[in-house]
C-alpha cells in the first residue's frame, strides 16, 4: 500500500520533471531562434524606398536610340562595392518621351544586350530576343521586358529604382 | 618505446578508443564487397577533401560582396599555393558530384536500397541534393560576373514557386537587388548551413552502414524477403564474412587516395576555372554559363517548351525528390540482381544518356546568339556592290548571330550556306519580314533596299 503510493508520487514527479525539461528547453530554443530567423528574413522586413536617380540630360539620348545607363540601387550598403550598381536600357522615343527597360531577361534574369543595328535586345543565356519596344521576338522569354518608372525633372532624366523583376509561376502560361 | 606504449595504454584506457572503434573497424562484411563498393567511400574522401581545402580557402577569402572578387584574384595570382588550393577545391567538387552519381547508380543497379537499407537510400537522396547545392553555391562564391548572374538565375528559379516565389527569391539574394547582403548569405549557406546538414546526414548514412551491414553482391534467384533476410544475412556473415579492416577497406583507401591524387594532379596541371569580369550587375556584355555539373539543367531550360517551363521548374524537382524518396517503398523487397531487373538497368542507361546529352548540348549552347562571331564580310568578298552590301547586312542586322554561312555564325537557326538552292527570293523576303519559327520579324527594322540586298545575298548562297 505504502509502496504503491510512493510509486505514484514518483511517477507524477517524473512526469513533472519531464514537462519542465521540455518546456524550458523549448522556451530557450525559441528565444534563440527569434533573432536567428530574424537575421534570415531581415531583407523582407526592410522598407523598400523608391529613389529617383539621375541618368543624364535628355540631350544625352538622341531621339530614336536606345542607350545603356548605370545607376546606384535604392539603399546601397558600404560593403556592396560594385554590386550596388544596376543597369537599364533607356529608349528615347522622341519629344522627351522615354521608356526604360530592365536589363533582366524575363526567362531567367540574364542581362540582355541591345544590338543597335539589328534593333533587337538579345539574351546570351538561352537566346531570348525582344523588339525595341520590349515585346518578345523569339526564344523562351514568357513576357516582355519589364520597365522602370522614368521622368524628366529639372532638366534630368530620372529613373525610379525598383527590385529585380521576378517572373512568377503561371506568368508564362496561357492555361 | 616502452614509455610510448604505456602512454598509449593510458589514453586508450581512459578514452576507450579501441573499445569503441575496434569493433567498427573489424566488423564483418560480405566477402564479395569488392571494387564496385568503393564509390561511396570515394565520395566521402572527396567530402573530407572539400572540408580541408575549404578551410584553407577561408583563410584567404574575403566573404563580402565588395571584396570577394579581389580576394579571389589574390588567391589565384599571389597567395602561396593559392592557385592549387582553388584548383583542388574545384576538381574536388567535380569529383564529388561524379562519384556521388556513380555511387547512386551502383546502389540502384544492385538494388542495395531494398530491405533493410531503405533509410540509407533516403539519407543518400538528401546527400545528393545537398552535394548539388554545395556545387552551385560554391560556383557562386567565385563572385565574378558569372557568380552574380548565377545568383540572379537562382532567384528567378525560386520565383517560379507558386505564391511565395518572389519572397523566396528576395530571401535568396538578400533583398530587392543584388547587393551587400547577397554574398554574405551565400557564404553562410555554403560554409556553415549546408556543410552542417551534410555532416549530420553523412554521420547518419555511415551509422546505417554499421547497423544494417554492407549489402552483399546480389545473386539472381535470391530475392530479399523481409521475414528472413536479417537472419540469413547474419548467418552468412558468421559463415563467410571478412573483417572490414583491412580485407575490404584497403580497396576504399587505395581508391580514395588515387582519387585525391588525381584531383591534385588536375589542380596543378589545369588549375582552377579562370575568373570572368568583376561582380558588377551593370556590366551587361557578359555571357553567364554555369560550371559543367550545372550545364544539363542550364540546357534543359533552353530546350523545354517555354509554355510548360513554370511547371517544370517548380514541379520537376518536387516530383524528382518524391520519386527518389518513394523508391525503397515501391520496391523494398524481391529480386536485387540487375539480370532480373532489366527495366531498372534500361532506366539507368536512359537517364545517363539523357543527362550526358544535355551536358554536351549545354557545352555547345546552340541556342545562344554568337555575339563573338566575326563579320562574314571579313572573309567573303563580292565584286558586285549589291552582294557586298548584303554580306555586310547579314552580320550587321544580327542574322549571323544565329545563322551560319560558310562556317561563320551561330547555330540557333538553320545553316544558310546553301539556302539559295531551295528558297526563292519571295520566300526569303517573306520569312525575313514576318519572322516566325523562333525568328524575329525584321519587317520594321529593314529599309526596302536593305531587304532587297539581303535577299539577293541569300539567293546567291548555293
Amino acid at each position: 500500500m505504502n509502496e504503491n503510493k510512493a510509486d505514484a508520487k514518483d511517477d507524477s514527479r517524473r512526469d513533472f520533471m519531464m514537462k519542465v525539461s521540455l518546456g524550458l528547453g523549448g522556451l530557450a530554443a525559441v528565444a534563440v531562434s527569434v533573432p536567428v530567423v530574424g537575421a534570415l528574413i531581415a531583407p523582407l522586413l526592410e522598407g523598400k524606398p523608391e529613389v529617383w536617380r539621375n541618368v543624364g540630360t535628355p540631350d544625352d539620348f538622341p531621339a530614336g536610340t536606345t542607350k545603356l545607363v548605370k545607376f546606384e540601387n535604392a539603399d546601397p550598403k558600404a560593403w556592396a562595392g560594385t554590386t550596388a550598381r544596376t543597369a537599364a536600357w533607356v529608349r528615347h522615343e522622341g519629344d522627351n518621351k522615354f521608356t526604360v527597360f530592365s536589363v533582366n531577361c524575363t526567362h531567367l534574369g540574364c542581362p540582355v544586350r541591345w544590338e543597335a543595328d539589328a534593333e533587337l535586345f538579345m539574351c546570351p543565356c538561352h537566346g531570348g530576343v525582344y523588339y525595341k519596344d520590349g515585346s518578345v521576338a523569339a526564344g523562351p522569354p514568357p513576357k516582355p521586358l519589364p520597365q522602370y518608372a522614368v521622368r524628366v525633372e529639372q532638366g534630368q532624366v530620372q529613373i525610379g529604382t525598383a527590385p529585380i523583376p521576378i517572373t512568377n509561376f503561371g506568368d508564362d502560361s496561357t492555361v | 618505446m616502452k614509455i610510448l606504449r604505456s602512454i598509449w595504454h593510458w589514453i586508450d584506457d581512459r578514452t576507450g578508443l579501441s573499445e569503441t572503434f575496434g569493433p567498427l573497424a573489424r566488423h564483418l562484411v560480405p566477402p564479395g564487397a569488392k571494387w564496385a563498393y568503393v564509390f561511396g567511400s570515394g565520395t566521402l574522401f572527396c567530402f573530407i577533401l572539400q572540408v580541408v581545402t575549404g578551410v584553407g580557402l577561408s583563410l584567404l577569402y574575403q566573404p563580402s560582396s565588395e571584396g570577394a572578387y579581389e580576394s579571389l584574384k589574390f588567391i589565384t595570382d599571389q597567395a602561396t599555393f593559392g592557385r592549387v588550393l582553388r584548383g583542388i577545391h574545384f576538381f574536388g567538387a567535380s569529383g564529388m558530384i561524379l562519384l556521388v552519381g556513380i555511387h547512386m547508380i551502383r546502389v540502384y543497379i544492385m538494388a542495395a536500397y531494398k530491405y533493410p537499407r531503405e533509410m540509407s537510400w533516403i539519407s543518400g537522396v538528401f546527400l545528393l541534393f545537398l552535394t548539388v547545392i554545395m556545387g552551385f553555391t560554391g560556383q557562386l562564391l567565385r563572385w565574378d560576373s558569372n557568380g552574380v548572374w548565377s545568383a540572379v538565375v537562382a532567384a528567378e528559379n525560386l520565383g517560379r514557386v507558386p505564391l511565395v516565389g518572389t519572397t523566396l527569391a528576395r530571401l535568396l539574394i538578400g533583398g530587392d537587388t543584388i547587393g551587400a547582403q547577397s554574398l554574405s548569405r551565400f557564404f553562410s549557406f555554403h560554409v556553415f548551413l549546408f556543410p552542417a546538414l551534410m555532416f549530420m546526414f553523412v554521420g547518419f548514412h555511415l551509422f546505417l552502414v554499421f547497423r544494417n551491414g554492407i549489402s552483399e553482391p546480389p545473386k539472381a534467384g535470391r530475392p530479399v524477403d523481409p521475414k528472413t533476410y536479417r537472419k540469413w544475412y547474419d548467418d552468412m556473415l558468421k559463415r563467410e564474412g571478412v573483417p572490414f579492416w583491412p580485407d575490404a577497406a584497403w580497396r576504399d583507401t587505395t581508391f580514395g587516395a588515387l582519387v585525391i591524387l588525381a584531383i591534385v594532379g588536375l589542380a596543378v596541371t589545369i588549375g582552377p576555372p579562370p575568373l570572368t569580369q568583376p561582380p558588377d550587375p551593370s556590366i551587361v556584355n557578359t555571357s553567364p554559363a554555369p560550371d559543367w555539373y550545372m550545364l544539363p539543367i542550364f540546357a534543359l531550360f533552353a530546350l523545354m517548351p517555354p509554355r510548360i517551363e513554370s511547371f517544370v521548374i517548380f514541379v520537376g524537382p518536387v516530383v524528382a525528390v518524391l520519386a527518389l524518396l518513394a523508391l525503397p517503398f515501391l520496391s523494398g523487397k524481391g529480386e536485387r540482381s540487375p539480370i532480373r531487373r532489366p527495366w531498372a538497368v534500361f532506366g539507368v542507361v536512359c537517364v545517363v544518356l539523357f543527362v550526358g546529352s544535355l551536358l554536351v548540348v549545354g557545352e555547345i549552347a546552340p541556342w545562344s546568339p554568337r555575339f563573338k562571331t566575326k563579320p562574314l564580310a571579313q572573309f567573303v568578298h563580292y565584286a558586285n556592290p549589291k552582294l557586298q552590301r548584303g554580306t555586310v547586312l547579314f552580320y550587321k542586322k544580327g542574322c549571323q548571330y544565329c545563322h551560319q554561312i560558310k562556317g561563320y555564325g551561330g547555330l540557333k537557326g538553320p545553316n544558310l550556306s546553301a539556302i539559295g538552292r531551295t528558297w526563292t527570293a519571295n520566300q526569303l523576303a517573306v520569312q525575313i519580314v514576318n519572322g516566325g519559327g523562333e525568328m524575329p520579324a525584321y519587317g520594321g527594322m529593314l529599309t526596302k533596299t536593305e531587304l532587297a540586298d539581303l535577299v539577293f545575298f541569300l539567293q546567291m548562297q548555293k
